[in-house]
């Protein structure tokens, strides 16, 4: 027999070792995601998948799904929970989005639109955060990091390299390259690795590519993240 | 006509291009003024706002005029409405944050390719810069944000029809972008 959970009251199958994100994605349920993607081990960080299960707070990302389980997806608190989340996240990093090349195809922005966010609401840090153009591919730029950890996990899982990692903390937490210089140039990272396509902000980029497709005539400038995800998701043959 | 909604605007550290855009309602703008008179604004050269309905803000706070009058309108205006990037997240003047001030200044009037006769200008009729430029929330409560760079003149018009008209403003996916 079927298992299955509750998902905003609608009944939902799930398989043994699923996710809760797993299940809902398979279900056309869109659970919003910044950290999770379906090719990688989950990291549970971003807290915006953050559901109700059976009443306490969970990240769908993480949280196995069981038998009999009431999951809250959709909710005012849950949608204003995770608009604070996003605020967080751009007043925490600069997220100058009339010069990034990223805007219109960024998730984050895509979240905050889906999130019908308009403001900031927090006073922003304005980080000093550098950049790093030395790699002849690919350009990082610290100010739009958000720490989702995917370029670290793509280059250890799919690319079999170790180029990125996550040191300090808090506020002076930051994106590491794995080279004695400390520059992405002294890495093994070839831009045709997974880790420098993964980004789901504009903090890694390929270079010269910017603007082959121009603004307002991208993704999300058309079409909610949630349709987007759904279908890229399902498309993975998890 | 007394009746009208009294609007002000005003570009604090912005490029006014919030208020071209603004001006691209174009011939709703004469359907606006049905309902609409302008108080302080580029569009009058009042230059004091007072007792109006709604304020509408463009550009974030640079210096220390902008502080003054940023507040003349939170004093003035029922509604005071944040309009376009650099009102609610600094924009691109907010740039130079990461720069010293000093720098900056350096840079533009003493260092810079070009300048004759270099000073950093100190007249006291200049406003003072301020360390950081901000975004307008951090100085006054807004009302409403409008994002955009800048807005389209669509989102203005659902703003404003949607305010003259008695219900809360809500912009929908297709009129929300920050770029």
């Amino acid at each position: 027999m079927t298992k299955t959970i509750t998902l905003d009251g609608k009944t939902i199958p799930f398989t043994d070792g699923q996710t809760i994100m797993q299940a809902a994605t398979a279900a056309g349920e869109y659970i919003p995601h910044l950290c999770h993607h379906p090719e990688f081990t989950p990291h549970g960080s971003c807290k915006l998948c953050t559901v109700k299960v059976n009443g306490r707070n969970c990240s769908a990302c993480t949280f196995p799904a069981a038998e009999g389980q009431d999951v809250i997806n959709n909710s005012q608190e849950l949608t204003d929970d995770r608009k604070k989340i996003t605020q967080m996240l751009f007043v925490e990093g600069n997220h100058f989005c009339p010069s990034c090349e990223k805007t219109g195809n960024c998730q984050l922005q895509a979240v905050a639109y889906y999130l019908n966010m308009l403001d900031d609401h927090f006073p922003l840090f304005y980080p000093h955060r550098e950049m790093d153009a030395s790699h002849p591919d690919v350009l990082i730029d610290h100010n739009r990091c958000i720490f989702c950890t995917l370029c670290v996990r793509a280059s250890r899982e799919q690319d079999g390299k170790d180029v990125f990692g996550i040191v300090g903390r808090g506020i002076n937490k930051n994106l590491a390259v794995n080279s004695a210089s400390g520059k992405l140039k002294d890495t093994d990272l070839d831009k045709n690795d997974k880790a420098a396509h993964i980004c789901p902000t504009g903090a890694i980029l390929i270079k010269r590519t910017g603007y082959q497709v121009p603004i307002g005539q991208r993704i999300y400038d058309h079409h909610e993240i949630n349709e987007v995800t759904l279908l890229s998701e399902n498309h993975h043959g998890e | 006509m007394a009746n009208k909604v009294r609007v002000a605007t005003t570009s604090l550290a912005g490029c006014f291009g919030c208020h071209m855009s603004f001006l691209d309602l174009d011939e709703r703008l004469v359907a606006l003024a049905e309902h609409v008179e302008f108080d302080r604004s580029p569009i009058t050269d009042i230059e004091h706002a007072s007792n109006c309905d709604i304020g509408l803000i463009e550009g974030g706070v640079c210096n220390s005029e902008n502080v003054h009058t940023l507040r003349e309108f939170r004093k003035n205006c029922k509604i005071l409405v944040a309009v376009g990037a650099c009102a609610i997240n600094g924009g691109l003047p907010a740039m130079r944050n990461f720069i010293p001030l000093e720098e900056c200044l350096s840079e533009a009037y003493l260092d810079g390719i070009g300048v004759e006769n270099p000073q950093i200008p100190s007249d006291i009729e200049l406003p003072l810069l301020l360390d950081k430029v901000r975004p307008i929330h951090e100085v006054v409560k807004i009302d409403y944000y409008l994002p955009g760079c800048p807005p389209s003149a669509d989102v203005f018009w659902k703003f404003l029809t949607d305010l003259l008209e008695g219900r809360e403003p809500e912009l929908d996916y297709g009129l929300v972008h920050y770029d």
